[in-house]
């Protein structure tokens, strides 16, 4: 077959033999993906296909608006707190709620804790696997590693030979009994991996110290969100009350010792993250230089909602501290503003979904959007519709929507924020954008990759977990200048609501730009649409043949071993992609292991 | 096991929006509305949370965990599995949690060091997944009552007392999320006319469980039966 150019300007050739990866592992929820690679093993076209309804919005429809934002936060177990928070800005949009001063600190620390909590784990329990080999580091030597450690990052304290020693012990108990644990169903003999075992125990050892550390970052959403597992959230404002000089024991659950313990808890992040998290970053990019694939979108069309509003009630960009825009065309200084309300910008389109329209040439606003599922296969399917052997993508495949922003299929998530911030001049984003790059000694082209997407959301850790400190003081100086309110209920009584109103709320997920949009009628949600980062960068194609983010980062990309999908799960888990939460009913075979099928 | 009284762990897992996934979640928290414990006990909705949860597993010397398990048994059967079995019940087919199935969450806390010393596993055997924003069927939601009593007779055992309270705690005072009790969750639900209720067929197939043909006419006949019967 010949090669055919996307609007979007890349270039997919089917001739290939075709390589199926399903389902894809380490991720939120579940995909499939199927890619062909020319005689050289190089990815010439791509598919990514959802692989499981998402029906929230139909769920959602005809209960109480104000309790949204519980239902959402069970889509998933990964952005609870985010999915809640977008919910309900979205109902204070819709009925005139602005809320207090106090309450948009807490948020604001509550979404900054998940974000570093959410990049800390994915790096090291999700991602680090792709780069980082676990059996290699049982050949390390401890004293180098010792040695390596003190090196590439001389404050963190645990780095004697000893320690590494121990570790490289424990590890080693755990592969000799066979039971591989977290690390099984590796690719642990593939060429793609290119680290010294020194630099793998280093890592190994830090992937402990990391699972151990992030049970520390948990406790700032407890504590504010009044409840462990799954925290609360009120439309209006907070949950929790304030009481500086009180005790729990009058209602009030946030006192001064509380506010003093989050801050210490500030404090550890960001030497965790300094001292641990970034050098690991810069250590093993070191290694991987010459591994600059994946780029896909991120040079040519981003887009980032902004968040973390500095005063409440304010979601102008100016008042954003994530940055806010959209590039296209790879105009990479033009940074267009983004109306959500605008049916003309956002539209979901469904050519190529497993949903219906009744005219699918169009797309649909998401207040206008229709939810209507749609099983139906191409003609060049290979299998059944329960037993898909290769997908047809010319026809519908996948249960993503695909969402544009004026036509243009947009990347979204970590390096999006950063390219934007860093375009738009952001001080912070810019200075340790810069650093980075020349400790790595690469070009600022180096950002347009897989690599670049990993280092983006780890700076970007390290911004929010700094900025935690920011909302701190000003919420603390507001208590002392005498106003505690944590909730404006005024509004809250649904008698007090017009008939019919509309609203939407947006955030910056982990992963990238998040929104709901939300119709209220007869005081019970009349529709509800959720856009997630997942769906702009997981899209499917859409009328024009436009490529979404996943299908172009995989393109052009070289692997080693046509079986064993090492490059093609690194690029994929550079996005931390979210396909919304599943059942996760357990089978007694205990296997995970994805099956790749090459024909 | 430390010094003192043993800290447990009475966890339910599993996501509430699909039907019989809910039954863990559900379970504790109607253990949580009719006993009281010392505070080396605490009662946990784990929700889909994965890598999260891994700390407080750590923190248990008894952990008991409460959860729908695809056993490949006749729906709505009960199966206990305790120890070493565990892990292997725990596995992953169709998971969310993080990424991690929790056989992994359980993994990962053995690499740290701090694995529960006694392990139980509360599984049912679900009817019905296919029912987004659906609630518990009966056959599962009959199986909460014997799945308590199982827990704490495994917590006698091990020398961990129950208080059953005298007076019930309401639905809204347990720690069932307040959003989400069963009462406003199954009472707020929309008409299937205006709600989807099925997932996706490619995926749900072939998982060793089907929902029936006919769900309504089933428990209606369920219904007519004797209570003893069914």
């Amino acid at each position: 077959m010949a090669t055919l150019r996307t609007p979007n300007g890349f270039d997919l050739d089917t001739s290939g033999k075709r390589v199926v990866v399903d389902p894809v592992t380490r991720i939120e929820g579940h995909m499939r993906c199927e890619v062909n690679v020319d005689e050289d093993n190089i990815i010439r076209n791509a598919v990514s296909t959802g692989t499981m309804w998402r029906g929230l919005e139909v769920i959602l429809k005809g209960r109480d608006p104000r309790d949204a934002w519980a239902f959402t936060q069970r889509i998933c177990g990964v952005c609870t707190g985010t999915h809640a928070l977008t919910s309900v800005r979205a109902v204070e949009d819709a009925l005139g709620i602005d809320i207090p001063e106090n309450a948009n600190s807490i948020r604001n620390i509550m979404q900054l804790s998940l974000q570093v909590h959410d990049h800390l784990v994915h790096f090291y329990h999700l991602h680090a696997l792709d780069w980082v080999n676990p059996v290699n580091a049982l050949k390390a030597d401890p004293k180098a590693t010792s040695a390596l450690q003190q090196q590439v990052s001389p404050r963190h304290a645990k780095s004697s030979p000893g320690y590494f020693r121990d570790i490289q012990n424990r590890l080693k108990k755990f592969v000799e009994s066979g039971q591989l644990g977290p690390f099984k169903n590796g690719y642990w003999t593939n060429p793609a991996y290119l680290l010294p075992p020194e630099a793998d125990l280093m890592a190994v050892t830090h992937y402990l110290e990391a699972l151990d550390f992030q049970k520390e970052i948990m406790t700032t959403r407890t504590i504010f969100g009044g409840k462990d597992t799954h925290p609360n959230w009120l439309v209006g404002g907070v949950p929790c009350a304030i009481n500086i000089d009180g005790d729990q024991a009058v209602g009030a659950p946030i006192t001064m010792d509380r506010l003093n313990y989050v801050s210490s808890i500030i404090d550890r992040s960001i030497e965790f993250i300094e001292n641990v998290y970034i050098p690991d970053l810069i250590a093993i990019a070191g290694f991987y230089k010459s591994w600059l694939y994946g780029g896909g979108l991120s040079s040519q069309s981003l887009m980032s909602y902004g968040d973390i509003p500095d005063r409440a009630n304010d979601y102008s960009p100016e008042n954003l501290m994530m940055p806010r825009g959209a590039i296209v065309d790879g105009k990479l200084t033009e940074i267009h503003e983004i109306d959500l309300r605008d049916p003309d910008q956002i539209q979901e389109f469904v050519p190529h979904s497993w949903y219906a329209y009744a005219d699918e040439a169009k797309g649909l606003h998401p207040w206008d959007g229709v939810t209507e599922p749609n099983y139906a296969l191409g003609d060049n399917l290979i299998g059944t519709s329960t037993n898909i052997v290769n997908i047809d993508e010319n026809a519908k495949y996948s249960w993503i929507k695909a969402p544009r922003w004026r036509g243009h299929a947009m990347e979204v998530g970590p390096l999006a924020r950063y390219v934007i911030g860093y375009m738009q001049g952001h001080e912070e984003i810019k200075d340790q954008v810069d650093r980075t790059l020349s400790a790595l000694d690469v070009p600022i082209d180096a950002l347009f990759s897989t690599l670049g997407r990993t280092a983006a959301r780890g700076l970007e850790a390290q911004w929010a977990a700094q900025k935690q400190r920011y909302f701190m003081d000003k919420m603390i100086a507001n208590i002392k200048a005498g106003d505690s309110t944590t909730a404006n209920t005024e509004k809250f009584d649904p008698s007090t609501w017009p008939t019919e109103v509309k609203g939407v709320g947006f955030t910056e997920a982990p992963r990238g730009a998040l929104a709901h949009w939300i119709k209220i009628k007869d005081t019970r949600i009349d529709n509800y649409q959720c856009v997630v980062p997942t769906t702009w960068n997981g899209s499917p194609r859409d009328n024009d043949g436009n490529i979404g983010a996943f299908e172009a980062s995989l393109l052009n990309t070289k692997v080693e071993r046509a079986d064993e999908p090492v490059e093609i799960l690194r690029t994929l888990h550079s996005f931390d992609p979210c396909l919304a939460c599943s059942t996760h009913v357990m089978g007694p075979d205990g296997e995970e292991l994805a099956d790749i099928k090459v024909r | 096991m430390g010094e003192g009284a043993p800290a447990v762990l009475i966890l339910g897992i599993g996501n509430l929006l699909w039907a019989d996934e809910g039954f863990g979640v559900r379970a504790v928290e109607e253990l949580h509305r009719r006993h009281c414990f010392g505070d080396n006990v605490a009662v946990m909705d784990g929700g889909t949370q994965g890598v999260y949860l891994v700390q407080h597993i750590r923190d248990a010397d008894i952990l008991i965990v409460f959860d729908a398990v695809d056993y490949g048994l006749p729906p709505g059967t009960m199966k206990l599995v305790q120890g070493e079995e565990v892990p292997k019940f725990l596995g992953a087919k169709k998971i969310s949690l993080h990424q991690t199935g929790f056989q992994e969450v359980l993994a990962m806390a053995e690499m740290l060091g701090d694995y529960p010393e006694h392990l139980l596993l509360v599984g049912v055997q679900p009817v019905e997944l296919e029912d987004y924003g659906g609630s518990l069927r009966p056959e599962v939601k009959a199986q909460i009552d014997p799945a308590i009593d199982h827990a704490l007779a495994f917590l006698k055992s091990h020398g961990v007392e129950a208080f059953p309270r005298t007076e019930l705690l309401g639905e809204d005072q347990t720690i069932a999320s307040l959003e989400m009790t069963l009462g406003r969750y199954e009472g707020g639900r929309p008409e299937s006319g205006d709600a989807f209720r099925h997932g996706d067929s490619r995926v749900l197939a072939g998982q060793g469980w089907s929902g029936p043909a006919d769900f309504d006419a089933e428990v209606a006949a369920l219904v007519a039966k004797p209570m003893e019967q069914r």
